[in-house]
């Protein structure tokens, strides 16, 4: 299988304090990878340099067919390609939902409205959300927002999806309909790279975990491995996922 | 008091006060158009990562909030037909009508940088990065997903802005520009009614600024879903 995204030797600084230290990972297509670790490791740095929302300093992250650090004017091609679902969501508050999904498919890919429409209501459809197409974000809840805002990523036919602690700021009941949209997602062969703190979801979705702390990936191995041996193979990893499974 | 009032001077100027309303009411437009206008260009430099850009807004905004709009109005009269003759090498009067339009955009749009630049500065980061992240350029960012938000948030400001604009429009009367107060002091001189006159121009600015600041109000303090 070939590679979506590969991670090679990824440094990166903010200003003089070191925040990546020396990343390397690769993800096949339609591998589901959960990046996890204590808050300050930096997980959610590295995926934001995957689509190059934050440039690096050293070493090259190949994703979607181009190779990172880009020339700036060829980045939001690029950013195009991959798809990204934010902690907070990020929906465009002065947009409903319909245009909120239609926006970059008509600006960036130069669709006609129509075909924009068809996609962003099919994927409406897929969240769940149809009857809110004409509603703004401030009357949705959390979780429908969370759903919304995956539904415009995938509107845009990414390669891959990176998605940023995607649960992180919602109330807990909300977070099973917005991990069940990922798993499903998942199960269709999406290219997935999740930062998130649910190991429920790491466990029965996800086919590897990578294990960060202190700015460097300490663990990479199958899911299966990372909750059975995680103690064993490091210290760390253990030490973090006792604290996480109560 | 010993005043015998006389008010049918008033009925007999209101077409001459109707055209000076027509002015304060221009001026106030084209201030609030170009200005903002304006005001955006230079919010866009002061927050430009490209230093130039920024150190001149930087300084257009400070020597504009320094000064006096009188002297503003004065200078733009007094000064820059001067400038424009040395650059074409001709006298080339403007006149005072244009002068007043051209200071009263150049000193609002001053504020208005600084009333834009906070709006786009209250607006969270993670806006500009989902923007980018869809494939937007940072000026589309800023132009369809970032200033949208930013101008509603700073609306209630540019409408009460607008509310002293209007009054301080009567400052024109500096360079001899008829605008409202000006039409009533020429006719209160004229016809030695200045007290009439100018309880009538008060009374007619109080009425309408006051209705206009309780539309703003009443505007705020709507409930405005995000």
């Amino acid at each position: 299988m070939s590679d979506a995204i590969v991670i090679e030797n990824v440094s990166k600084w903010y200003g003089d304090t070191q925040v990546l230290f020396d990343c390397s990972a690769r993800i096949a297509k339609g591998e589901v990878v959960v990046v996890c670790g204590p808050s300050g490791s930096g997980k959610s740095t590295l995926i934001k340099c995957v689509n190059a929302l934050e440039p690096i300093q050293q070493g090259r992250i190949t994703v979607a067919g181009h190779t990172l650090p880009a020339p700036a004017s060829t980045l939001p091609g690029i950013r195009a390609r991959v798809g990204m679902v934010f902690q907070h969501f990020e929906l465009f508050p002065h947009m409903n939902v319909l245009q909120n999904l239609m926006f970059a498919q008509l600006k960036v890919l130069k669709r006609a409205p129509d075909a924009a429409r068809d996609k962003a209501m099919g994927y409406l459809q897929r969240v769940g959300l149809l009857a809110f197409a004409d509603k703004f974000p401030g009357q949705l809840s959390g979780g429908q927002q969370q759903r919304v805002a995956i539904a415009r990523a995938l509107c845009m036919d990414p390669e891959c999806m990176l998605f940023d602690e995607p649960t992180s700021a919602l109330d807990p009941e909300m977070v099973n309909e917005v991990l069940d949209v990922m798993t499903g997602l998942a199960a269709e062969g999406m290219t997935m790279v999740c930062v998130t703190h649910e190991m429920g979801f790491a466990r029965k979705v996800a086919h590897r975990v990578i294990f960060m702390d202190a700015g460097r990936i300490f663990d990479d191995c199958s899911s299966s491995d990372f909750f059975t041996n995680a103690g064993t193979r490091s210290e760390r990893a253990g030490k973090f996922l006792s604290s996480v499974i109560k | 008091m010993n005043y015998a009032f006389d008010w049918s001077v008033i009925p007999q100027a209101l077409p001459f006060l109707a055209q000076g309303m027509a002015l304060s009411l221009a001026l106030l437009a084209v201030s609030l158009v170009g200005g903002l206008a304006l005001g955006i260009v230079l919010a866009l430099m002061r927050l430009s990562s490209n230093r130039w850009l920024a150190g001149i807004a930087g300084a257009y905004v400070s020597v504009f909030r320094s000064i006096p709009l009188v002297l503003a109005i004065f200078w733009f009269y007094l000064l820059v037909p001067m400038v424009i003759s040395a650059v074409r090498g001709q006298a080339t009067p403007i006149g005072p009508m244009y002068s007043a339009f051209a200071a009263f955009v150049a000193f609002e749009a001053a504020y208005f940088c600084e009333v834009i630049r906070a709006g786009i500065q209250s607006i969270p980061r993670g806006q500009t990065s989902a923007a980018q992240a869809l494939g937007l350029t940072r000026m589309q960012a800023m132009r369809h997903v970032i200033l949208p938000q930013a101008l509603r948030v700073v609306t209630p400001l540019i409408l009460s802005k607008a509310i002293i604009i209007f009054q301080d429009t009567s400052l024109v009367y500096v360079i001899s520009v008829s605008d409202f107060l000006g039409a009533a002091t020429k006719i209160g001189q004229r016809d030695s009614r200045l007290i009439e006159l100018y309880l009538f121009a008060g009374t007619v600015y109080f009425l309408m600024c006051f209705a206009a600041s309780r539309f703003v109000e009443h505007r705020t303090s709507k409930k405005v879903i995000a």
